[in-house]
């Protein structure tokens, strides 16, 4: 095989090959260039979420207004604050994970390893608090009425402040029980019912005079409208078809269900990326461990996991603006 | 490149000794631009509130500013986009920033033109 051509005769020329013009290893590249269409599918949910809410923007639920919980805070109005510790957790995490990679560099494998586990321990925390601000959500707080419409009326008392349709409604003995399957002739049964049912909370409504609704549209003060008692009363008896407490994909007791959507689906996306980062981070955790990197010679795998992680912290930041702040 | 960071911020003005040094400088005015973020969000004062700039309220404004603030210095130090040559940091800026915008100006004009149709319509939606 003498006429085999082993060198082309480019060699140190510009497109001879072996260059790499952006000065980035491959898997680097790769990175980044994943980073960039990954970032392309989140502006895709949050443009479309913007699309949504340009859409009811005189109707869309003021994200202080739903977010206000705190753990072990009950019954103290806080919006704001616990999404702003999250947003500190994921910093924080990114901050440890860039310093993982500044060790990685000097070959500090001690201190890799402290700082990757302390990242990993900040994408634990923020998963988990993210669990609970969707069981908080799911939960609900005061409980609405949802009318034929699709829309949702709230109750407030006559000094303007919320009042939750179990304070009020009724109780209308034997008025509806859930179908169980063990009850059934054939393998049936109904999903979770609504604490009291819409003639209940109308009763109890027809009962109290000082409730008064609150619709969803915004007045001209960028507040949602308030009805009077008697507009309150033709309202819920007109219009008022079911109740709603707390928010899932259907129906949202804090207004249009299309935020409870993107709540959970940018908010649950994001999650996942938070979960697999954590994932991958224990991975290479390991490998940190088993003298993987120190045998290669070079930390460069920590430093793409760690361009990923800021890439999550990277999206939380947009998140955090466009679903609680603007 | 893996020896080398560029370590003022600021356009220069402000110097860190270190590349730790500059992460923790870097933390720092993150967690201010949040701090300020979340207090504005909370006290939301009026003459921001009521003053409008290109269709938009001037608090909503501030908030957008600030979160490219904060991207910006994540991806510049965080991500050590300073630290890379300009041909990959433009061809993973610039892809991105004016396909964003794009899509987002698209969706939004959209979004306002179906939300006049339906309230000048004759068609009740509210009910």
């Amino acid at each position: 095989m003498e006429a085999t051509v082993v060198k082309t005769g480019t060699e140190g020329k510009t497109w001879g090959g072996g260059n790499r013009p952006l000065r980035a290893s491959y898997g680097k590249l790769m990175m980044w260039f994943f980073i960039v269409s990954d970032a392309l599918t989140f502006s895709g949910f949050l443009a479309s979420y913007g699309f949504s809410r340009f859409k009811f923007i005189d109707a869309w639920p003021i994200a202080d207004e739903v977010f206000t919980h705190f753990p072990f805070l009950h019954g103290v109005e806080a919006p704001m604050y616990y999404v702003a510790l999250m947003t500190f957790i994921l910093i924080f995490s990114s901050v440890t994970m860039v310093l993982a990679v500044d060790a990685g560099h000097k070959m500090q494998k001690n201190k890799v390893i402290l700082y990757m586990f302390l990242t990993i321990l900040g994408g634990i925390a923020f998963v988990g608090s993210q669990a609970w601000e969707w069981a908080t959500f799911i939960k609900g707080d005061y409980g609405a009425v949802e009318t034929k419409g699709g829309r949702i009326l709230q109750f407030l008392n006559t000094e303007g402040e919320r009042v939750a349709i179990a304070d009020f409604a009724t109780n209308i003995p034997g008025a509806r029980e859930t179908h169980a399957e063990s009850n059934g002739v054939w393998y049936q049964q109904e999903a979770t019912q609504t604490t009291f049912t819409f003639e209940e909370v109308k009763a109890g409504f027809l009962a109290n005079d000082d409730i008064l609704i609150r619709t969803q549209y915004l007045n001209e003060a960028g507040e949602p409208t308030v009805l009077s008692r008697e507009e309150s009363i033709n309202k819920l008896t007109n219009d008022g078809a079911l109740v709603v407490e707390g928010a899932n994909l259907r129906h949202n007791e804090y207004g249009h269900p299309l935020f409870a959507d993107f709540f959970f689906f940018i908010t649950g996306f994001h999650g996942f990326h938070v979960f697999s980062g954590v994932i991958i981070n224990i991975i290479i955790f390991f490998n940190v461990i088993l003298g993987t990197y120190e045998r290669r010679g070079s930390y460069e795998m920590v430093e793409k996991v760690g361009l990923y992680w800021h890439f999550v912290d990277l999206v939380w930041v947009f998140v955090f603006t466009f679903f609680y702040l603007v | 490149m893996a020896h080398e960071h560029k370590l003022a911020i600021f356009r220069g003005s402000l110097k860190f000794k270190s590349n730790v040094q500059k992460i923790w400088g870097v933390f720092i005015l993150l967690s201010i631009v949040t701090i300020v973020e979340v207090a504005l969000g909370i006290v939301k004062p009026e003459f921001l509130t009521d003053t409008k700039f290109l269709a938009m309220k001037l608090l909503n404004w501030i908030f957008i500013i600030l979160t490219l603030v904060k991207a910006y210095y994540i991806t510049w130090d965080f991500m050590h986009m300073r630290d890379e040559k300009s041909s990959l940091r433009r061809s993973v800026i610039w892809t991105a920033v004016f396909l964003i915008c794009y899509l987002v100006l698209i969706l939004l004009i959209e979004g306002d033109y179906i939300y006049e149709v339906y309230r000048s319509n004759y068609i009740k939606f509210n009910f």
